[in-house]
C-alpha cells in the first residue's frame, strides 16, 4: 500500500500482528437490546470467515461496528492493524463493504455509479473511467453500463454493488448477507468470485443465515445468537464438537412427526431437531447399539421409516444444538451485572 | 446466462492512487448532482411548476382586486415568489438525503476513506443550481408579464445572491429532518407544515395592514417578511444594510444553530 511505506514503526507493527481482523469484547446496544454483546474475533489475512446466524442475531451490527459504521458502547478492535476508534480513516483506507441493499444510486448508470466511487478513491478523469469500465466488463455489465440503475435486476445490482467495493482492491472485504436474494446460478458465481478474491490475498468477512453457505465457502465460522458468540471453528470442527453419532431418520408419515420426536427424545435422552422440510428427524445418539433400539422403538410404535443413518451431524443439526444451548444457559445471563 | 466471473485483470490487486483533497472529494459529488439534473429533468418540472401557477394565478386572479391592477401587483408579488420558491425548493436535498440513507448509499459514502462532509457539499451544489434555474425561469415569466426589476442587472445578481443565502438557510431545516426521517414523504410533509404558515403569514402575497391586529405582529416579525422586504427592494429602488442584515438574520442562525446539529446527526454511528 502507499500509505507512508517509508515509516518503518507501523509495518513492523503490522509483520507482528498479521490478523486482519482483532476485536475484544465489542458491545453494541439499541436502547434496551443488547445487538452485540461482548464479542472476540480474530480473523487472520486472506481467510474467509463466515459469521453464521439468525435474523437478529447481531451479524449486521458486528459487521457495521468492524466497517466503522457504528461505533462500539465497548471493546476495542482493529482492522488491517488499524484500531478501529484511533483511527478510523485509515480502516476505511484498507477495507470496503458491501452491505445488504443495493447501495448504489440508482438513478445514475452502472458505469457513471462506479466512476463516482473511482473519483473518491482518488482515480481521476480517464483513469476513473478506465477502471469502471474494467470492472463492468469483469462482472458482465458492460452492456448495461449506459443504463441507469433503477432499470437492473436483483442480480444485476449485486454484481455491480461487489464490484463498488473492489475499485481499489481492499484487505477486508466485508459482504453482508452476500447472496441473500439471489438464484442459485447467480449465488454459484458469488461464491466463485468470492473464493478467487480469498485466492488473491483479500480476506473477506461475510455474514449469512444459510448453513450451507459457510460450510461451503469459509474457512472458519463463528457461530452468533443474540448478540454472542456461541461457537467458533472451521465446519469440521463444528460438527465433531458437537458429537458424532448422529442419527437422521426420515419418516414415511408427516403427521406422526411428533410422536416419532417423543420416542427418540425418551429412549436417546437428547433432544431431537426436526428438519426445515420433510419428515427428517436428527438426534444424538451415541452408539450405534443406542441407535438401532430407537429405530427398533419407533417400528415398534407402526411408524413406517423410509431411511436412516448414522453419521456425522449437518451444520443445521450442528446450528440447532449450538443455538438450542444458548438458550438453556439464558438465566445465567441474565444474573450478569 | 453466465455467472459472475471476474477476468484476471479485475484480481490483480489495484492499489489506491494518491489521496485526493477535501476539495477534490467535494467537487465529486458535485458532478453526482449535476449527474441527477441530466438523468432526472422531471424534477425540473416539479420545480418551476408551482411557482408559475402561482405566478399567474394571484397575478391574474387576486392581482387587480390586491393591488388595483395587475401590473402593480405583479411589481408587488414577484419578488416575494421567488423567496416563497426558493424556500419551498430546499425541501429536495432534504429528500434527496432521505433516499440516499434508506438505501444505505451513505453507508457506503462513510465507509470510504474520505472527507466526512464531502456528501454534504454535493446538496448544496444541486440546491445552488436548482435555485438558480427556477429564480431564472420565474424572473423571465415576470418580464414577460410586465414585472421591471427598477435596478437593473446589478440589483438582480444582488437579489440571486440573496436568494441563494436564504436557500442555503432554509436547506438546513429540510437535511437535518432528512437526517431523522427515513421517509422522502414524510420529509416533505412535515417540511411543509411548517413553512406554509411561515410563506402566508408573510408579506409576499400582501400588504399586511388589513390584517387583524395579531396577525400584523407576527408577519411584522417573520423571517420571511423581511426576506421579501429585501428582495423587492434589491430588485427595485435599492436596499438598505439594515434590510439586508435582517433578511440574512435567519439564514444565518439557522446556519449556526443546525449546521452543528446536521454534523451530529451525520456522524452519530
Amino acid at each position: 500500500m502507499n500509505d507512508q511505506p517509508q515509516f518503518r514503526e507501523p509495518l513492523a507493527r503490522a509483520e507482528a500482528a498479521p490478523l486482519a481482523i482483532s476485536a475484544r469484547g465489542l458491545a453494541k446496544q439499541f436502547g434496551d437490546v443488547r445487538a452485540v454483546d461482548g464479542i472476540d474475533l480474530d480473523v487472520p489475512r486472506g481467510m474467509i470467515f463466515a459469521i453464521l446466524g439468525p435474523n437478529g442475531a447481531g451479524k449486521t451490527t458486528l459487521m457495521r461496528m468492524l466497517a466503522t459504521l457504528a461505533a462500539p458502547d465497548a471493546g476495542t478492535a482493529s482492522v488491517m492493524g488499524h484500531d478501529l476508534l484511533r483511527e478510523p480513516h485509515a480502516v476505511r483506507a484498507a477495507i470496503a463493504m458491501t452491505g445488504q441493499f443495493a447501495s448504489l444510486d440508482e438513478d445514475l448508470t452502472g458505469r457513471e455509479n462506479l466512476m463516482l466511487l473511482a473519483r473518491l478513491w482518488g482515480f481521476r478523469g480517464r483513469e476513473a473511467r478506465a477502471r469502471a469500465d474494467a470492472l463492468l466488463a469483469a462482472f458482465e455489465l458492460s452492456d448495461a453500463a449506459g443504463k441507469q440503475v433503477k432499470d437492473y435486476s436483483g442480480g444485476m445490482r449485486r454484481r455491480l454493488d461487489i464490484a463498488a467495493s473492489l475499485v481499489v482492491t481492499p484487505g477486508v472485504l466485508f459482504l453482508d448477507e452476500p447472496t441473500t436474494g439471489l438464484d442459485p446460478t447467480a449465488r454459484q458465481g458469488v461464491w466463485r468470485m468470492i473464493r478467487q478474491l480469498a485466492g488473491s490475498g483479500v480476506t473477506i468477512l461475510l455474514t449469512t443465515q444459510y448453513l450451507e453457505e459457510a460450510d461451503q465457502l469459509a474457512d472458519r465460522i463463528a457461530v452468533i445468537d443474540h448478540g454472542r458468540k456461541i461457537a467458533e471453528g472451521t465446519s469440521r470442527e463444528l460438527k465433531a464438537a458437537t458429537g458424532s453419532g448422529f442419527l437422521h431418520v426420515a419418516l414415511a408419515d408427516a403427521g406422526r412427526m411428533a410422536e416419532a420426536t417423543a420416542i427418540l427424545e425418551q429412549r436417546l435422552g437428547h433432544q431431537v431437531q426436526p428438519s426445515a422440510e420433510g419428515a427428517e428427524l436428527s438426534v444424538i445418539a451415541g452408539t450405534a447399539q443406542a441407535a438401532n433400539e430407537a429405530i427398533a422403538a419407533l417400528l415398534a410404535a407402526d411408524i413406517e421409516v423410509t431411511d436412516f443413518s448414522l453419521g456425522q451431524p449437518s451444520l443445521d443439526a450442528v446450528f440447532f444444538a449450538l443455538t438450542d444451548r444458548a438458550t438453556e444457559s439464558e438465566p445465567a445471563k441474565g444474573k450478569r451485572p | 446466462m453466465s455467472a459472475i466471473d471476474p477476468a484476471a485483470a479485475v484480481l490483480q490487486r489495484v492499489e489506491r492512487p494518491r489521496e485526493p483533497s477535501s476539495f477534490s472529494n467535494a467537487l465529486v459529488f458535485a458532478w453526482r448532482a449535476v449527474l441527477k439534473f441530466r438523468h432526472v429533468p422531471e424534477q425540473l418540472f416539479d420545480l418551476v411548476m408551482t411557482p408559475i401557477m402561482f405566478t399567474l394565478l394571484f397575478t391574474f386572479v387576486f392581482g387587480g382586486a390586491l393591488a388595483g391592477s395587475t401590473g402593480d401587483y405583479l411589481q408587488y408579488f414577484l419578488p416575494g415568489i421567488l423567496v416563497q420558491t426558493v424556500i419551498f425548493n430546499s425541501v429536495y436535498s432534504g429528500m434527496g438525503l432521505s433516499t440516499d440513507l434508506g438505501k444505505g448509499l451513505f453507508d457506503r459514502f462513510r465507509s470510504l476513506p474520505i472527507w466526512s462532509l464531502a456528501p454534504f457539499a454535493g446538496l448544496m451544489v444541486g440546491d445552488i443550481l436548482r435555485h438558480l434555474i427556477a429564480g431564472t425561469i420565474i424572473l423571465t415569466i415576470g418580464l414577460i408579464l410586465g414585472y421591471r426589476p427598477n435596478a437593473g442587472l446589478l440589483g438582480v445578481l444582488g437579489g440571486f445572491a440573496l436568494l441563494i443565502a436564504i436557500g442555503f438557510g432554509a436547506g438546513w431545516i429540510f437535511i437535518v429532518l432528512g437526517l431523522l426521517i427515513r421517509t422522502p414523504m414524510t420529509v416533505m410533509t412535515i417540511g411543509f407544515t411548517v413553512m406554509f404558515p411561515l410563506i402566508f403569514a408573510s408579506n409576499i402575497m400582501v400588504e399586511p395592514e388589513t390584517m387583524p391586529g395579531w396577525l400584523r405582529a407576527f408577519v411584522e416579525v417573520n423571517p420571511v417578511s423581511h426576506m421579501a422586504t429585501a428582495m423587492r427592494a434589491i430588485l427595485g429602488e435599492g436596499t438598505t444594510l439594515t434590510q439586508i442584515a435582517l433578511a440574512l438574520a435567519a439564514p444565518v442562525v439557522l446556519t449556526l444553530v443546525l449546521a452543528p446539529v446536521t454534523l451530529w446527526l451525520y456522524m452519530r454511528r
